[in-house]
């Protein structure tokens, strides 16, 4: 009932929201938080295409469902690392901002 | 217009409007409780597509595990975290710019793809099995491996985030 | 196999004692000397090992003990260099062994080790002697040489230097060996720097030299041009190599490429070997420790140029026969060695100073041995230059004891007197009965008294030599040479040992320590034992009784051309006239001659001795014809005309108009054209480096910014401009 396009619109917003929010923010954790933004989009898309797919043939389609779990093992994995490498990054150097970690500034 | 397509209007006019607070919030737990609010969108959206697995997996692994696991980290170190100054970057003008641009891209790239107006049915119940997936991530011949890479990954992850975010003068010392 | 490699390590201990005492135990004097002495004894021991093998090993001529490694690549073959033990080496090592150690262990006893320091002494002069207090009672004794370890560390490299030129098997590395022991008696003989004789005297000594040196590089480069190798096996165990040399023209007319080389490398000998007419460093050589260095200027360092000719000798003779009239460099050889010789011993007859008394007798037996190999008598010489080491070296450890006995009673007397000269010994044959004897024995070995001694079998050979190759005229003024060198010989000892006291120092000498004793005692032992080795068969009455095992060792040699065997009545009853008569004469002369007295023989030969006594004045002539013009030429010609007048002004010009166009150059050209354009290219480098820097702002965010932007860009480039793509 509700057509590819909307799913499709939705995720690009999400995902250039995220986007926005990895480019522009200064803390790190709230770049991180950009990034499950981007995340998530691409995976309302991979769901949407997966739905069409299944809609399109008889045949059972699990490609889109499996990508989408592999995203989400990625996206567990990437914040404990990520936070991980902040707060030692903080230890090291007291800071969070990412502008201020500047060490390869020409 | 379907009640179906009001629902999912009013779903994805929420989600972007947390998505937007979560990127411009000036506190970050505020921040992290909008993304819970985007997360929960997301799966909702998930649901109008009729995967409810993941649906349920998006508010068990991501607002159960992801998120809080962000809110735990903000709030033990708060003081760390609570950066003073502005919250964008001087150059989040060009960064709204190229976001903008990324969108518009998408935008006119997609909508000059035919099948951009499929209208999604459907599905008949049954085909949408959980079991399909089950099947297909412990069948050799189609995504065993991936799977067994991703708890490799999994556990290296786990691993290198301990290693990494431990205090050696806290463990030297005791 | 194992003799070859070992042969590598014989010049090793004495140059690892020199580096250790050098950097490490330069303060430490019982630890220096006892690494140096261990490191002579090392070499020692090896070298008597290699030796006893050698003369063990039935053909070691045809195929001598060594190895040799590609050292220098160059175009074609790489330059090898290598060891050899062939029968001359051989009996190099012997005495090169015998007398380095025995002048390592006399050199504790010379420099005084045991004595307390002096409080005047300081390093550069010669210790003055320290006050000691025994009893209430003061005297003055002996002190240690305030640089005494670094003797033993120049000892050491000269040791070394002399081992490697000993056992090389090419000319590059016995070169080197050459060139290291110039350093070390330019370094020795200036011990003392703090005497301006003494500096002057190492000066002398490394310059003319290094004429000499000169000349054999050159020769060097020739014999490498020709053959393209500098091995002494390629070169003179190849009959055809020789051949041929000795059958091309060299660039000089009539003279082949043997011949040539030949004299090139004799020049080296005669800068080394202190010949006529570049002697004259050799009796100055005698301002450096007493013995010692002299007794290196005299027994070993000087052996070296003999040794070369003798090594080269194939080649210097290349193409001659028995029989033959001699080639060029032998007949130069000859002339100026027998010339050598009787010069030498002349001036010596007439040298008051203990020591010059022996550096002009070393000329002359050196200029002995050269003249032998000029006439071809190949085994006579080495045999000579073995005996010739063994007595030179006792003699001048002998005067070395003698004088410092002397130093001993003028220390106690307080006299002012020169301790070397001989005028003021007399009678010292009671006070130091070891180093009488000793020195009696080394002295009777260089007069050649017959059949006792090691010199007269030597020499004799070498008389006979000369007579049987039909060389009379070298052969009657060796003869001479002879004659006078029992003279002097008795002359010395008489004036030395005999009569009486003609001073108190000489009356309150004192025999020298056992570590100076115990070396003459033991080369007075090969002083007369050395020749035993090579009695000629021929010889009358004795030959044959024992065998002429040298001859044989030696003769075996390849492409040595050995003169007749011939030995007859006349060069033995020559050698035993001029033998005894000599020394008969000089015991004559000089029993009786009193304090004060002037020399009998001045009296007799008048003006003529004052002509021997300054050395035929050759110092000054040279001073007259090289030094002066020399000093002329750069002081007046040189520096005033030349430089300040021509040179300055022809320079001060050009400055001057270097400056103007300078000047003109840097205000119309330089500045707006030049600068400007380089500044031009220097800022806009440094503004583009700041522009570029600056997009290196090391914000992570502002590069993903960048990337996301071009990716968008490039995207849709290739989405919608790429043909196939366009959806």
């Amino acid at each position: 009932m509700i057509p590819l396009s909307w799913y499709l619109m939705l995720a690009a917003a999400l995902f250039a929201i995220g986007l926005f929010g990895v480019l522009a923010r200064r803390n790190a954790v709230a770049v991180l938080l950009g990034i499950e933004l981007m995340l998530n989009a691409v995976n309302i898309n991979l769901l949407a295409f997966w739905h069409r797919s299944q809609q399109l043939s008889a045949e059972p389609h699990v490609t889109g469902l499996v990508f989408a779990a592999i995203v989400f093992a990625v996206a567990a994995a990437e914040t404990a690392v990520a936070l991980a490498l902040i707060i030692s990054v903080y230890r090291r150097r007291d800071t969070v901002v990412v502008d201020e970690l500047d060490l390869l500034r020409g | 217009m379907t009640s179906l397509q009001i629902v999912f209007l009013i779903i994805a006019a929420v989600t972007l409007a947390s998505a937007v607070m979560v990127v411009t919030a000036r506190r970050l737990m505020h921040a992290a409780l909008w993304l819970i609010l985007t997360l929960l969108g997301v799966a909702a959206v998930f649901a109008t597509l009729q995967a409810n697995f993941f649906a349920v997996v998006q508010v068990l692994v991501y607002i159960g595990a992801i998120a809080i696991l962000i809110i735990f980290a903000i709030m033990m170190t708060r003081e760390v975290m609570s950066v003073t100054g502005p919250r964008l970057n001087r150059g989040w003008g060009w960064a709204a710019a190229a976001a903008a641009g990324g969108l518009a891209g998408l935008v006119a790239v997609l909508s000059t793809w035919q099948g951009f107006q499929t209208v999604l049915e459907p599905l008949p119940s049954g085909s949408v099995g959980v079991g399909a997936l089950g099947e297909a991530f412990l069948d050799p011949n189609r995504f065993a491996v991936p799977f067994e890479v991703a708890s490799v990954l999994l556990v290296a992850a786990m691993v290198g985030a301990i290693y990494i975010a431990v205090d050696r003068k806290v463990v030297e010392e005791q | 196999m194992m003799t070859s490699l070992f042969i590598w390590l014989l010049p090793l201990p004495p140059l690892l004692a020199f580096f250790v005492i050098l950097l490490f135990t330069r303060s430490r004097n019982r630890l220096s000397h006892a690494l140096a002495i261990g490191g002579a004894g090392l070499s020692f021991l090896g070298s008597m090992i290699v030796f006893f093998r050698a003369i063990t090993t039935p053909d070691l001529a045809a195929s001598p003990f060594g190895s040799a490694i590609a050292w220098l690549p160059v175009a074609g073959e790489p330059v090898r260099i290598g060891v050899m033990v062939d029968p001359l080496t051989a009996v190099m090592l012997f005495f090169v062994a015998w007398t380095v150690l025995m002048i390592f262990i006399y050199s504790v006893g010379y420099h005084n080790f045991g004595q307390p320091a002096g409080k005047e002494d300081q390093p550069g002069l010669p210790p003055r002697g320290a006050e000691v207090r025994v009893k209430n009672e003061t005297s003055r004794v002996p002190s240690i040489e305030p640089m005494y370890a670094r003797f033993f560390a120049f000892v050491s490299l000269f040791a070394a230097a002399m081992y490697l030129l000993v056992v090389s098997d090419n000319l590059l590395t016995l070169y080197i060996g050459w060139e290291i022991m110039g350093l070390c008696s330019y370094l020795l003989i200036g011990f003392w720097y703090g005497k301006t004789s003494a500096r002057d005297a190492a000066v002398k000594a490394f310059l003319t030299t290094r004429i000499g040196d000169m000349f054999m590089l050159l020769g060097m480069a020739a014999l490498f041009a020709q053959t393209g190798t500098l091995s002494f096996q390629a070169i003179l165990g190849d009959p055809e190599v020789l051949a041929k040399l000795a059958g091309t023209a060299s660039v000089i007319p009539g003279l082949s490429w043997a011949g040539l080389i030949g004299l090139l490398l004799f020049a080296g000998t005669v800068g080394k070997s202190a010949q006529f007419p570049l002697h004259v460093w050799l009796p100055d050589a005698m301002e450096g420790p007493t013995p010692v260095s002299a007794m290196i200027h005299a027994a070993t360092m000087v052996s070296a140029g003999v040794y070369l000719v003798a090594r080269f000798f194939p080649l210097l003779a290349a193409g001659w026969e028995p029989g033959q009239p001699v080639t060029t460099p032998m007949l130069v050889m000859a002339v100026i060695g027998s010339f050598t010789a009787l010069f030498a011993a002349t001036i010596a007859v007439a040298q008051n100073d203990i020591k010059r008394v022996l550096a002009y007798s070393t000329i002359s037996q050196l200029g002995y041995m050269v003249a032998a190999l000029g006439a071809g008598a190949f085994v006579a010489a080495v045999f000579h230059l073995i005996t010739h080491a063994f007595f030179k070296a006792l003699l001048f450890l002998g005067s070395g004891s003698v004088i410092h006995g002397m130093e001993h009673g003028v220390m106690h007397t307080g006299e002012h007197i020169d301790p070397q000269d001989m005028q003021n010994m007399g009678g010292l044959c009671e006070r130091m009965p070891v180093t009488f004897w000793t020195f009696l024995i080394g002295g009777l070995a260089l007069a050649g008294f017959p059949l006792v001694t090691a010199g007269f079998w030597s020499k004799d050979e070498i008389l006979s030599g000369a007579l049987a190759g039909g060389h009379r005229v070298v052969f009657i003024v060796l003869a001479l040479a002879a004659l006078l060198t029992a003279f002097y010989t008795a002359r010395q000892i008489t004036l030395t040992f005999l009569g009486k006291p003609r001073t108190e120092a000489a009356a309150h000498a004192h025999e020298s320590a056992p570590t100076m004793t115990v070396p003459l005692v033991v080369l007075a032992f090969f002083a007369v034992t050395a020749g035993w080795a090579g009695i000629p068969e021929a010889f009358p009455g004795l030959g044959g009784m024992v065998p002429n095992w040298l001859g044989g060792f030696l003769g075996t040699m390849p492409n040595i051309p050995h003169g007749e065997e011939g030995h007859s009545l006349v060069p033995l009853l020559t050698s035993l006239l001029v033998s005894l008569g000599g020394l008969w004469l000089g015991w004559l002369v000089y029993r009786g001659v009193q304090a004060g007295q002037a020399d009998p023989l001045a009296e007799r030969l008048g003006g003529l001795f004052n002509v021997l006594r300054s050395k035929y004045y050759l110092d000054e002539l040279y001073q007259g014809i090289f030094v002066r013009p020399a000093q002329w030429l750069s002081e007046t010609f040189a520096y005033r005309w030349l430089d300040q007048g021509v040179i300055d002004g022809i320079l001060h010009g050009v400055a001057r108009g270097a400056l103007l166009l300078g000047l003109f150059l840097r205000r119309f050209i330089d500045i707006p054209l030049i600068n400007r354009s380089g500044d031009v290219l220097a800022e806009g480098s440094r503004d583009m480096g700041g522009l570029m820097a600056r997009a290196q702002t090391g914000r992570i965010q502002m590069y993903m910014v960048i990337t996301v932007g071009i990716a968008v860009i490039f995207g849709l480039i290739i989405v919608f401009l790429v043909p196939g793509l366009r959806p």
